[in-house]
């Protein structure tokens, strides 16, 4: 039996499952999908005029050309600063990617992996932001920001150890040792 | 003939330098203390070494320069302008052994700024400073609020008349109280009661907000400073922006609004006197001039279609207006929005709030209130004249805490402050202008440095020319003082050249 509509040969055998075998007619069947995708996405760029950036935006662009963004689902990279503020069953998270910090408001499912928040001696979680972009959201009285549909760790962050400057505890001691000095003089010249 | 000033006046001079450099010294003492408490060796090391250098700088001239005499007026004048430079200096050294600033320019750039309560910053990855270095942000603009030598004067000068002529250089024509000594007190006092309220208040607020405690208490001090010294400087890079809350920008306007009220004004509350409120031109002025420039700011942004609703849009632009009027510099959008989103016209409307600012008395910069008040009812007194028959007599009263006929000599020094104003607002916007910024955002970031503001529309980066830098630091400067302790410094430097 030949199946008109995707042109593949189901064989029914007596005693077995029926069973689908490819026939040579197959290759139409991939150009024809093909076909069907790119008229799909052309309609989808040019009718419904929504994108979907694949690389990470910076936030440099995002604030530059907010408005060509806006409502659009973007991808944005970046560190985690601050802390992760809890509102309900969302958070708010903001995301520097080294120029500016934007702020995500995502599910608390989606945040779950993130560990580290930027602050002093510590470097925050690095991950990556799918969602959509607003540039003047309306839910949340005008702030430009990101609602996430998903979020991705990308790389984990870490704490570091304080350290001080050698030469900066050599001037501490220098000039701690001007002040006994002074201090002396004073009590001499007291007398 | 210009008389060349006596070794005797630099001694002099030389010698409340040292007290209030002194007093300076010992604030240093409050982020190493904290830097100690969250282990944090590095800053706690910046401030110690911070802390020794204007401790030995202190110590040296008043020892070198002691006297037993009070100040005259040119000299007390000059103790303060010297004394905003001496701190400037003394206070970029921490920021600068951050690592935090570019360059010492660059954190001599962000300490005039945190004393001038201006709150324009070229810190570099603010989000990662720490703890004791964004007190010290913050803790600079709350003394620059009330007056870095109202510190010397509470805690360190003796003399009453010497103590008043360095209140009066600061900015600060007005006595509260008879004696300064408890004028500054006052003063004081009310900053303290509101830090801790306010502290208070948006610690809560940061915590039903999802922040830690600690961060949410320790943002709230840092926010309330910067906010009722009408500062602008925030913890984070995004400075409002980051906490993402509605109550924590009603809980700020509500700052703003008190550090823009003159402490005159707040003395009166307290005691009872609440009718002041309605009656005193000042704020009769604030509530016009707030309203008026709204108005602009709205009618801007509706045009250019900036806000998807009515509440986004008066939650934006009422917020970045009175953040400008007050001269705090809160922002809650990207400062290359103003730019780009913005329009003319809108700018406008935030560029002439900068430009009036708050309460003469108050921790604002700009024309102020009280000048804006006269000049408008000189201006209706004119006109009266006009209209009314020539044989009539008219006067013109106004009531600031007691009901006064208004004279020329008001009017006189009122419009010499405004153009005073208006001449360094001009000077920033022509220096911008010269460096190829637009015209408009020079004048935008010219008036936010010389009003004390801090609002930026993108001007104000690590990379804009140093002699742009050095511009802002005379504006922020400048406008902080008002002008008079400026040129009489400028004066004093004339006589030692040319005098005889």
């Amino acid at each position: 039996m030949k199946c008109p509509l995707i042109n593949k040969r189901i064989l029914f055998e007596r005693g077995a499952k029926p069973r689908v075998e490819n026939n040579k007619c197959s290759s139409r069947l991939t150009s024809f999908a093909r076909r069907l995708f790119v008229l799909v996405f052309f309609y989808t760029v040019y009718f419904t005029n929504y994108t979907v950036f694949a690389q990470p935006v910076s936030s440099t662009e995002l604030i530059t050309r907010a408005k060509q963004y806006d409502g659009q689902e973007v991808i944005y990279q970046g560190e985690v600063v601050g802390e992760v503020m809890r509102r309900g069953p969302y958070a708010w998270v903001n995301v520097h990617d080294g120029a500016n910090a934007i702020g995500v408001w995502a599910g608390l499912s989606l945040i779950q992996d993130i560990t580290y928040a930027g602050a002093y001696q510590v470097r925050g979680d690095i991950i990556e932001v799918a969602g959509v972009f607003h540039r003047a959201c309306l839910e949340h009285g005008g702030d430009l920001d990101i609602h996430a549909a998903n979020v991705t760790l990308k790389e984990r962050g870490k704490k570091s150890l304080d350290s001080f400057d050698s030469g900066e505890v050599a001037t501490a001691v220098l000039l701690l040792g001007v002040l006994v000095l002074i201090w002396i003089l004073n009590q001499l010249r007291g007398k | 003939m210009i008389l060349k000033p006596q070794l005797k006046d630099a001694k002099i001079i030389g010698y409340y330098l040292g007290k209030v450099i002194l007093g300076l010294a010992f604030t240093m003492l409050l982020p190493a203390l904290l830097a100690v408490a969250k282990a944090e060796i590095g800053p706690a090391l910046d401030f110690f070494t911070s802390f020794e250098i204007s401790l030995i700088l202190g110590l040296l001239l008043t020892w070198a320069c002691f006297v037993e005499v009070e100040l005259n007026w040119m000299q007390g004048m000059i103790v303060v302008s010297l004394s905003w430079l001496v701190a400037m200096a003394l206070g970029a050294i921490p920021l600068y052994l951050s690592g935090h600033w570019k360059s010492f320019l660059d954190a001599c750039f962000d300490s005039m700024s945190g004393f001038a309560t201006t709150g324009l910053t070229l810190a570099q990855d603010l989000d990662h400073l720490s703890f004791a270095h964004n007190l010290w942000r913050h803790l600079i603009m709350f003394i620059g609020g009330q007056g870095i030598v109202i510190i010397a004067i509470s805690f360190f000068v003796k003399g009453f008349s010497g103590a008043f002529k360095m209140y009066v250089g600061e900015a600060r024509d007005e006595k509260i109280l008879p004696n300064v000594l408890q004028t500054s007190r006052f003063i004081w006092l009310v900053s303290i009661t509101y830090l801790v309220l306010g502290t208070l208040a948006l610690g809560a607020a940061g915590i039903s907000g999802g922040m830690r405690p600690f961060n949410a208490f320790f943002h709230g001090a840092c926010v309330f400073m910067a906010a009722f010294d009408t500062g602008g400087f925030a913890p984070q890079s995004q400075n409002i922006l980051y906490y993402h809350s509605m109550i924590f920008e009603i809980i700020t306007v509500a700052i703003m609004v008190l550090g823009a009220i003159n402490f005159k004004l707040h003395y009166h509350i307290w005691m009872g006197n609440r009718k002041e409120i309605i009656r005193n031109i000042e704020m009769v002025t604030l509530f016009i001039t707030i309203g008026a420039t709204f108005l602009i700011t709205a009618a801007g942004l509706a045009q250019a279609n900036v806000y998807p609703g009515a509440v986004a849009l008066f939650r934006k632009g009422f917020y970045q207006l009175i953040s400008g009027h007050t001269g705090t510099g809160f922002q809650t959008i990207y400062a290359a929005q103003f730019n780009l989103e913005w329009s003319h016209l809108a700018l406008t409307g935030v560029i002439s709030a900068m430009a009036l600012g708050g309460a003469v008395c108050s921790t604002t910069g700009a024309i102020k209130m009280l000048r804006v008040g006269i000049i408008f009812k000189a201006l209706a007194e004119d006109i009266k004249r006009i209209i009314l028959p020539e044989k009539a007599i008219v006067v013109q009263k106004f009531h600031h805490i007691k009901t006064m006929f208004l004279d020329d000599k008001q009017v006189r020094a009122a419009l010499f402050i405004t153009l005073a104003y208006i001449a360094l607002y001009g000077l920033g916007t022509l220096v911008g202008v010269y460096y190829g910024y637009p015209f408009l955002n020079s004048l935008f970031e010219s008036t936010s440095a010389a009003a004390n503001v801090g609002l930026s529309c993108g001007i104000t980066q690590a990379g804009m020319p140093a002699a742009l830098k050095v511009t802002y630091i005379f504006q922020m400067w400048a406008g902080r003082l008002e002008f008079m302790s400026v040129f009489t410094l400028i004066g004093f430097f004339i006589a030692v050249v040319k005098g005889k």
